[in-house]
């Protein structure tokens, strides 16, 4: 799966994105930030207030209880600033 | 409808021209241009850097006006938001809406700012004159700004 990271939450992890194999238990959103959480201490920094943090799946915005299924591009930000 | 992501800046003035050139059907254009402060939270800043999700951003953009076509009688529009390092009074964001009458015009202008502000995927971070780069956060009155638009807005100019 590809996941993209921005803002501080790239900063945090140290990389804009990367190619992840995903278990097969993952399901929604929440369940990935939950597995992501675990996979080190950058993302354990990056995700630690999961409230603050939006995710879009192939480019459009989605709630943590939306389903994975389906999506070729997940990323990962915390609320937008821009305007 | 048009909306532009870009590093360069803009000019208010060509920009208007350019969307409404040519076009009698139009009595109102309200635009608003969002720029820089030099100074956040009462502290002086140097610059501020916006990052974006190319591809998403667009797309984002193009939601907020397709909607804001959706609930006022608008006959023309465009929203240009730029990205990367910018100055202290440096243009941020363009939106322009044009419509037969005012009313539809200034209410749609002030929809896409408070909708673009909470939903296109840009983050802001402030460099202070120590060098030390600061991500803004999120306003909470701007989520509350949206909810005065809903179940708002007009067909019927």
């Amino acid at each position: 799966m590809k996941l993209l990271y921005f803002a501080w939450i790239r900063e945090r992890i140290g990389r804009p994105g990367e190619t992840l194999e995903l278990p097969a238990a993952i399901v929604t959103v929440a369940d990935l930030v939950a597995w992501l959480r675990e996979r080190g201490p950058e993302y354990g920094e990056a995700f630690a207030k999961p409230d603050l943090v939006r995710v879009a799946i192939n480019q459009t915005h989605v709630k943590p209880n939306a389903p994975i299924a389906g999506a070729r591009e997940i990323a990962f930000f915390p609320p937008v600033t821009g305007g | 409808m048009a909306v532009r992501v870009q590093a360069e800046d803009f000019d208010v003035g060509r920009e208007t021209a350019a969307l409404t050139a040519g076009r009698t059907d139009i009595g109102a254009i309200v635009t608003f241009t969002g720029t820089v402060r030099g100074e956040a939270k009462g502290r002086p800043i140097v610059s501020m850097t916006l990052e974006h999700y190319p591809g998403m951003t667009e797309a984002e953009l193009e939601r907020v006006e397709a909607q804001a076509h959706e609930r006022w009688p608008l006959d023309a529009s465009l929203i240009i938001h730029r990205y990367g390092e910018l100055k202290p009074g440096d243009n941020i964001v363009l939106v322009i809406a044009a419509s037969r009458h005012r009313h539809a015009a200034f209410e749609a202008a002030a929809f896409l700012m408070d909708y673009l502000k909470s939903r296109a995927p840009f983050w802001k971070k402030e460099t202070g004159v120590d060098g030390t780069g600061h991500w803004v956060d999120a306003r909470e009155a701007d989520e509350a700004a949206l909810a005065r638009w809903d179940g708002f807005g007009s067909r019927d100019p």
